[in-house]
This record gives C-alpha cells, sequence and structure tokens, in this order.
C-alpha cells in the first residue's frame, strides 16, 4: 500500500493560502510564479511530470472540494473536453491572456499606462481591487504585473471550480495549460510521437 | 471436457487521451499503475487487480477495467 502521507500532499494549504493573501496584499501574486517555472523546470530537465503527480497544490485542493467534501456531481468530462484541440487550443488562448497581461505591465513600466487597480475574472468581469494595494517601494508596473498574474491565478482556479462541480473533482488537469504544456515538453523530450 | 478459459478483471488505459495527471497512480492500494516518462499512464498488468479505484479517480474518465483472458 502506498498510502503513507508525504509533506507534498499538504501542498493545498500552500494554494489555498496564495489565494487569501492576494486579498490582502496583491504584491503575494509575484509567489506564483513558481507554479509556472517549477513544472516547467522538472519536465525540461527530468523529463517528468512529477509536478502534476504530487507537488500540484491547485490540483490538490479540487480534489479535497470536490472529493472530501463532495461538491462535485462526479459526473465524465465531455469528450470535446479531452480531445487535443480544445487542450491545445486552450493552451494558446492562455498563452495570448497571457501576454496581454505581460503587454499590460510593460505599458505601465513604460509609462503610457496608468496602474489599474483591479483583478479581471474570467476575461470580462472587472473587480476592483484596490484595498489589496498598499504602494510598493518599487515601480507601479510590479504592481500591475501582480494584479495581472493574480487575475490569471483566480480565473483559472474559478474555472476549475466550476469544472469540479459540473464533473470529477479534478477536471481541470484534463486541459490545464501547465499541463499540457509539460506533456508536450515530456514528449518531446522523450521522442515518441503518437 | 471443454477448456475453461480464466478471465481477470484489469485497467486498461487509453494512451492518446491520457492527460498524466498521476490522480490514477495516487489511488491505486497496489501501486500497479505509474506515469510513463510525463506522457501517459502504464498499468502493469502482473500487479493490477482491477479494482476499479483509478478508474472512477481519472479525471479524464480514460482508464476503463476489462475483463482479460489469462
Amino acid at each position: 500500500m502506498n498510502k503513507q502521507k508525504h509533506w507534498y500532499d499538504y501542498l493545498w494549504i500552500a494554494s489555498l493560502t496564495y489565494l487569501i493573501l492576494g486579498f490582502f496584499n496583491i504584491l503575494f501574486a509575484w509567489l506564483g510564479l513558481l507554479c509556472f517555472f517549477i513544472p516547467l523546470l522538472i519536465s525540461l530537465i527530468k523529463g517528468t511530470k512529477s509536478y502534476c503527480n504530487r507537488y500540484c497544490g491547485r490540483g490538490q485542493l479540487f480534489g479535497i472540494i470536490g472529493g472530501r467534501f463532495g461538491l462535485s456531481r462526479k459526473k465524465d468530462v465531455p469528450r470535446w473536453m479531452k480531445s487535443k484541440g480544445f487542450r491545445y487550443g486552450f493552451l494558446i488562448f492562455f498563452f495570448v491572456m497571457f501576454f496581454v497581461m505581460l503587454w499590460n505591465t510593460y505599458l505601465v513600466f513604460s509609462g503610457a499606462q496608468d496602474l489599474k487597480q483591479a483583478v479581471t475574472l474570467l476575461w470580462t468581469f472587472r473587480l476592483p481591487w484596490q484595498w489589496a494595494y498598499h504602494g510598493t517601494l518599487f515601480h507601479d508596473g510590479v504592481a500591475q504585473f501582480a494584479f495581472g498574474f493574480y487575475s490569471v491565478m483566480l480565473k483559472s482556479t474559478v474555472l476549475g471550480l466550476i469544472t469540479m462541480v459540473l464533473f470529477k473533482p479534478r477536471s481541470w488537469c484534463v486541459y490545464c495549460p501547465m499541463g499540457t504544456m509539460t506533456q508536450l515538453i515530456c514528449r518531446a523530450k522523450s521522442g515518441k510521437e503518437r | 471436457m471443454p477448456a475453461v478459459t480464466k478471465k481477470r478483471k484489469k485497467a486498461k488505459v487509453d494512451p492518446p487521451l491520457c492527460v498524466a495527471c498521476g490522480c490514477c497512480v495516487k489511488v491505486c492500494p497496489l501501486s500497479a499503475i505509474e506515469i510513463y516518462k510525463g506522457i501517459y499512464a502504464k498499468v502493469h498488468k502482473e500487479r493490477c487487480v482491477g479494482c476499479g479505484k483509478c478508474a472512477a479517480e481519472c479525471p479524464a474518465s480514460v482508464i476503463a477495467i476489462e475483463e482479460e483472458a489469462l
């Protein structure tokens, strides 16, 4: 039996803490970069998806809320959602949104645009978020990146929660852009084409 | 006497649709499944008893429990 608990089984606490910290000080959003670089580095160096398999706190959080707390219908995801077309399409969409966020950060850094103390949800709804910003010793662009990055993290969590309720607890894993990207890297590294 | 074909239930993964998330690995009580090179889940048939825990857990529902002749 492999049911012994490890330290990494509690990383859902880190994911939850991250989301909560963003309500108090948006600059904590920068820590979210760890969730981008660690899986990429693991797949590039080791050629595995250890991050998804072991360390993903967000996946664990969905597993707990949807599984242990029973907030999931536990139905199969629709076939289109696990198709390569949708997964790669969502990855591209995610990349585009990420670069829009970087562009907005650049505009603030260059002085062409003022800092927007807001978080957008599901790419549409603009939520005022000024309570989480108390000024910074650095340039306003640093805060703009934090607002943008926290938006990315929050909207993907909300999307994950919606599919968690509708389908299986970890349905987010099916179309998670980081998961798709690391799987592509692993496939390229192993030289196997299917 | 007619030959008797024994059948056992085993987990079977659909590799092209597997997202290699590793949810199946976590729930397998016999460590009979692994993520092969970060690409897809691979079942070790000799260890699998076809309990179905992995199939129930799989977020993409790409694991089926099938009967196989021994």
